[in-house]
């Protein structure tokens, strides 16, 4: 049982599937996600991939800050990923709406609607500083345990 | 065919024990080769095994009873059927098959597409069912020219049975045959220029869009499992002879169907996706035309055909450019 756990843990931090949302940006962080597949960064090597449906992604990659009308999207993408998952707040906006902060469109950073687990900073974030985050969006799906999520709230 | 070589054939070769591996390392050459030729790293070896085990331990979303029970039931059946045409292929001389065994190996073929198409359908989501159009549309068009090569070839031979099939045909009936296989092979795997039932990107994932957990693994494995089973056959049929060793043939079956999946990959990174009816003509012209001569070659006496099999296959691929 210890082995197959292992085994499994292993797995997650070997195969983290990403999901790709802009909530609201100016397009300026999804571009630098989007170099991190380029020859120059590859992170298939890491054995990731952007996928395009939230059912069969681990990590959500959130960019932008929330706006009224990708609130409910945001919610329900946040549904559709099977667990465990986890969450990446991309880019200075994600994290505390940035420019577009006191906007009677916006709803507030990314944490107001669904729990963040890792915030990448910067405006917008270089592709390594991204890598990074999805490192350690990795390390948090590898310690995940069955009924917990990957910070050990309980998900049933 | 004893049970126990079938059982044989089934579980360990060409079946389970060899095919499911078999089926992770073309899926990795594939990525790897795929990444190479862009000037990428790619992916590790074990890539698509740490996949499946990702896939298989998560806990998916809760869905309505009859729900899972279909998504589960297709995949699993998916699975199941390319085991089965797996185990019937005629990778020795020994009498491993039986008379008729190619209608059963066709119609086991032919069951995981359909299951897709069903998956497809069956999410609701309207990417879902653009794919399964989608994979509809190709199966039709490329089945044509497939089955109509595997008619000729087993007319030719006087037998359905799928060691005649493979051995007997003879050049003339074999080389278009073989070619229209091979043409048919990218539109099976879905893979470019064919890839349009699972058109990453376009219509995210197709028919598997809304699938996840253990069911999309399933998807995956028998995805992998069609690449072992299609490559396999277009290996068996095209290699002429068998060297009665079980081993020396069964060592041939894999470096022959390895050198295919580089080919096809090579052929899938060098071009891209095309449209629905260009794919569609593409096989109703150019497979059509070599399963039609392979059939007129079956049906003449010997050694008429090279007298006109030429001059009847450069007007085709004049008629085809003038078009």
């Amino acid at each position: 049982m210890k082995a197959l756990e292992r085994l499994v843990s292993l797995a997650r931090r070997r195969s983290p599937w990403l999901f790709h949302l802009n909530a609201g940006g100016c397009n300026g962080c999804d571009i630098e996600l989007v170099a991190c597949l380029t020859p120059r960064y590859d992170v298939e090597q890491l054995g990731i991939r952007l996928e395009g449906s939230p059912r069969h992604a681990d990590i959500l990659c959130v960019s932008g800050p929330v706006t009224r009308t990708t609130r409910e999207a945001l919610a329900t993408i946040y549904a559709q990923m099977p667990e465990p998952k986890v969450v990446v707040a991309l880019g200075s906006c994600a994290a505390s709406c940035n420019v577009f902060a006191g906007s009677p469109v916006i709803v507030g950073p990314v944490d107001t609607v669904v729990p963040v687990d890792v915030y990448v900073p910067g405006c917008p974030p270089r592709p390594n500083a991204i890598v990074e985050g999805i490192a350690r969006a990795v390390a948090l799906l590898g310690k995940e345990t069955p009924g917990k999520d990957a910070q050990g709230r309980d998900t049933r | 065919m004893s049970l126990l070589s079938a059982l044989v054939a089934l579980l360990v070769f060409p079946g389970l024990v060899y095919a499911v591996p078999m089926a992770w390392l073309m899926l990795w050459i594939e990525r790897k080769l795929r990444a190479r030729l862009q000037g990428r790293i790619g992916p590790p070896f074990y890539q698509p095994f740490f996949d499946f085990v990702k896939l298989a331990a998560k806990r998916p979303v809760p869905r309505e009873r009859l729900d899972s029970l279909v998504f589960t039931g297709l995949a699993v059946l998916a699975v199941g059927s390319a085991l089965g045409a797996l185990a019937l292929l005629p990778v020795s001389a020994e009498s491993r098959g039986f008379s008729g065994d190619l209608v059963l190996l066709v119609g086991l073929l032919e069951l995981p597409p359909l299951c897709l198409i069903l998956a497809g359908f069956a999410s609701r989501s309207i990417f879902g069912e653009v794919g399964a159009i989608r994979e509809a549309i190709l199966s039709i068009s490329a089945n044509v020219p497939f089955l109509g090569a595997l008619v000729a070839l087993a007319a030719s031979a006087g037998s359905l049975s799928l060691v005649d099939v493979a051995l007997l045909p003879p050049p003339w009936v074999r080389v278009p045959a073989l070619l229209a296989l091979a043409l048919c092979l990218p539109v099976k795997l879905r893979i470019n220029p064919f890839s349009l039932a699972n058109a990453e990107q376009e219509i995210y994932a197709g028919p598997t869009t809304e699938l996840d957990g253990i069911r999309l693994a399933l998807w995956e494995l028998a995805h992998g499992l069609e690449w072992v089973v299609l490559v396999g056959l277009t290996v068996c049929l095209a290699a002429p002879v068998r060297s009665g060793s079980v081993l020396a043939d069964a060592l041939l079956f894999v470096v022959l169907s390895l050198a295919l999946v580089l080919g096809l990959t090579v052929v899938a990174a060098a071009t891209a996706r095309l449209k629905v009816p260009q794919a569609s003509q593409f096989y109703w012209r150019w497979g059509l035309g070599l399963a039609v001569l392979a059939l007129v070659g079956a049906a003449l006496p010997t050694g008429v055909l090279p007298l006109i099999g030429a001059p009847l296959f450069g007007g085709l691929v004049i008629g085809g450019l003038v078009r």
